[in-house]
């Protein structure tokens, strides 16, 4: 039973971190219906502002509490990747908005490409560790047991979530996020700039991989310029299963994507562990499209 | 004048087969004029390049399907002819069409049930595959050998007709020389080149193309659009199969890692350079992309990187690919997406 809960737990704490990244892919899904494959690469981007941070600070102040090198180090990389979003859209996918899905899917695994090898240019193409900066703390009860490390993953997931879902709800920009989604055409007919909500959902979903990026950094230990590829393709899978375009869906999804790949490791093999991912994603696709929470779009004609 | 005239005549009767072997037999000479051993081996990996780019061609640029786990395919074939040749002593020339049946059967597979997803799901399921093959290939120790791989493929065997001494065979066996492997992939580029040359120009590949330019209206007019979608992903998997066949024999070992996603990847941006849905330019792609390290050796670690900016100024600028028709500039240019 303790192995089952130890098991829950950290599944749910890589869960969230799955669910962070998955909203990036189910907001610009949601808008323009592409899907974003350098976004994972964003993630990744994001982990490695964040450990040039920490070596920025172990070089400039020493003894800072914990807090608030993590606090600089989410917010430098929210704000680098933030950057990088914007200019992304700007660069590839703006010049592509007419042409059809495929063009920007292969122009998306350019992109990909780029960025991670940029990044193992830039930082080399071996397993960088990252310190620890948030003290070695583990809170034990009945042989389960729970590290700082995760509390903080919660607090900041859960902050954040409720801050996104508050801001698509009751914010004039989220409405207007909400309206193109909804129906693209309509929206700009209605005055709502379609240049600006895309940049909006570029930047917002770049920033939330970025603060999955330096909490999966975190978290490891350690982390490589492939990391992108694959903590992307679960998140991706993670926003399918919840069902993409959908922002719950994504957070739900993620969530139960982590607690299952745990579970699976634990009880079935851990070798085939990112089998898991890619069955579940095949499977959804293949039987339930639509995910968990999206809504059943048919095929426009 | 008459002379002129022959050529004329046959070109135009034989259209496909003249193309082939004007651009084609050209090559047979390079290991005349080039004794570089090793630039005879590095176009014999680029004419196998050159199978898969016109092999995943015929999905991505034929029937608009982007297929990002084609590498799969290639493994498939390449651990078939593998575990044939280990387990049960199959001679090259069974092993490499079965490699391909194999592949197309694990294409049929694949295919039937994914092919039916949307365009764009459906890039995400391939490579979903691929990448389950992939870590199939690692974790099955018992059968593939894991990371470590199979060992030990027997090359090729041929019999040439002797006269000395009375008529007899004898068997010639390729070995570490690459000009024979040269040969033997030239000689299945050009068979794929005019399989597929035909199949573009039969009710089949005027399907495909029907289906990419617009499905709905396809299946209105009576196209069997998923009949059509699965030949094209079987035809595609047996190309990448025997591609993979060769592949084992010449290198006498497979390894997992030999077959990943960057794999996949590469494959796609050759066609992509080379123009979609068109053989040639398929075949340039490859044959550009594969030459390109050699030629730019000093920036060997900017190659993935160059890549990257290449797909992404293609699909802006030149959707269509260096040879691409001007019906793929169109469609890639004014068709909005939904």
């Amino acid at each position: 039973m303790s192995l089952f809960i130890q098991q829950l737990l950290n599944g749910l704490t890589i869960g969230m971190v799955y669910a962070l990244i998955a909203l990036g892919y189910t907001m610009v899904y949601g808008v323009i219906q592409l899907i974003n494959f350098a976004h994972g690469d964003v993630f990744m981007v994001g982990a490695y502002l964040a450990l040039t941070l920490i070596w920025a600070f172990a070089a400039v102040v020493t003894g800072a509490p914990f807090w608030v090198v993590l606090t600089a180090l989410l917010l430098f990389g929210m704000a680098g990747c933030a950057v990088l979003g914007a200019l992304i859209e700007r660069v590839a996918y703006k010049p592509l908005r007419a042409s059809p899905r495929l063009a920007a899917l292969i122009t998306s695994i350019g992109v990909s490409f780029f960025l991670q090898n940029a990044v193992m240019l830039i930082y080399g193409s071996k397993d960088q560790s990252v310190p620890e900066i948030i003290p070695h703390v583990r809170f034990e009860f009945h042989g389960v047991s729970f590290s700082l490390t995760q509390c903080v993953i919660f607090l900041t997931s859960i902050a954040l979530m409720v801050f996104l879902t508050w801001f698509i709800q009751k914010t004039k920009l989220g409405k207007a996020m909400r309206a193109c989604a909804e129906n693209f055409e309509a929206a700009n007919l209605m005055g709502i700039s379609a240049d600006r909500i895309i940049r909006v959902t570029f930047v917002m979903g770049s920033a939330l991989a970025a603060v999955a990026g330096g909490l999966f950094g975190v978290y490891y230990g350690s982390i490589n310029f492939h990391d992108g590829y694959l903590a992307g393709l679960k998140a991706f899978t993670a926003a399918v299963f919840g069902g993409i375009g959908s922002i719950p869906g994504a957070m739900v999804g993620g969530v139960l994507l982590g607690v299952l790949e745990g579970l699976g490791a634990a009880y079935l093999s851990s070798e085939w562990k990112d089998v898991f991912a890619f069955v579940i994603l095949i499977a959804i696709l293949l039987f339930k499209p639509s995910g968990i929470l999206g809504e059943n779009l048919p095929e426009k004609v | 004048m008459r002379v002129s005239d022959f050529f004329k005549r046959l070109f135009r009767r034989h259209p496909f087969s003249c193309q082939v072997a004007l651009f084609l037999l050209p090559f047979s000479l390079f290991p005349l004029i080039d004794k570089n051993v090793y630039h005879i081996d590095l176009m014999t990996s680029i004419g196998i390049y050159v199978l898969l780019a016109m092999g995943l061609n015929v999905v991505v640029g034929f029937a608009g399907l982007l297929n990002l786990g084609y590498a799969a395919f290639f493994a498939i074939g390449a651990y078939a002819y593998a575990l044939l040749n280990l387990h049960a002593g199959c001679p090259f020339w069974l092993g490499l069409p079965a490699a391909g049946i194999v592949s197309m059967i694990f294409g049929l597979v694949i295919g039937a049930p994914s092919i039916r997803i949307r365009g764009d799901y459906l890039a995400i399921t391939t490579l979903g595959f691929g990448e389950i093959v992939r870590i199939a290939f690692n974790n099955l120790d018992e059968w593939t050998g894991g990371p470590n791989g199979l060992l030990g493929i027997a090359r090729p065997k041929i019999w040439v007709p002797r006269f000395e001494g009375g008529f007899h065979w004898e068997t010639f066996s390729f070995s570490v020389n690459p000009t024979p492997y040269f040969y033997l992939v030239l000689g299945l580029v050009m068979f794929a080149a005019y399989l597929l040359f035909r199949m573009s120009d039969s009710k089949i590949g005027r399907a495909l193309v029907a289906i990419r330019e617009d499905e709905l209206a396809a299946s209105c007019m009576g196209v069997p659009v998923l009949k059509i979608k699965l030949t094209a992903f079987g035809l595609s998997a047996f190309i990448a199969g025997m591609a993979g066949a060769v592949f084992a024999s010449k290198q006498t070992i497979v390894t997992p890692d030999s077959f990943d996603f960057v794999l996949s990847v590469l494959i796609l941006a050759m066609v992509v350079l080379g123009g979609m849905g068109n053989i040639w330019g398929a075949a340039l792609g490859a044959l550009i992309l594969g030459a390109l390290p050699e030629l730019l050796r000093e920036f060997a670690n900017y190659r993935m990187l160059l890549f990257g900016v290449m797909m992404v100024l293609m699909m802006i600028f030149r959707p269509q690919g260096i040879l691409g028709s001007q019906l793929i500039r169109r469609e890639m240019r004014t068709e909005k997406s939904e």
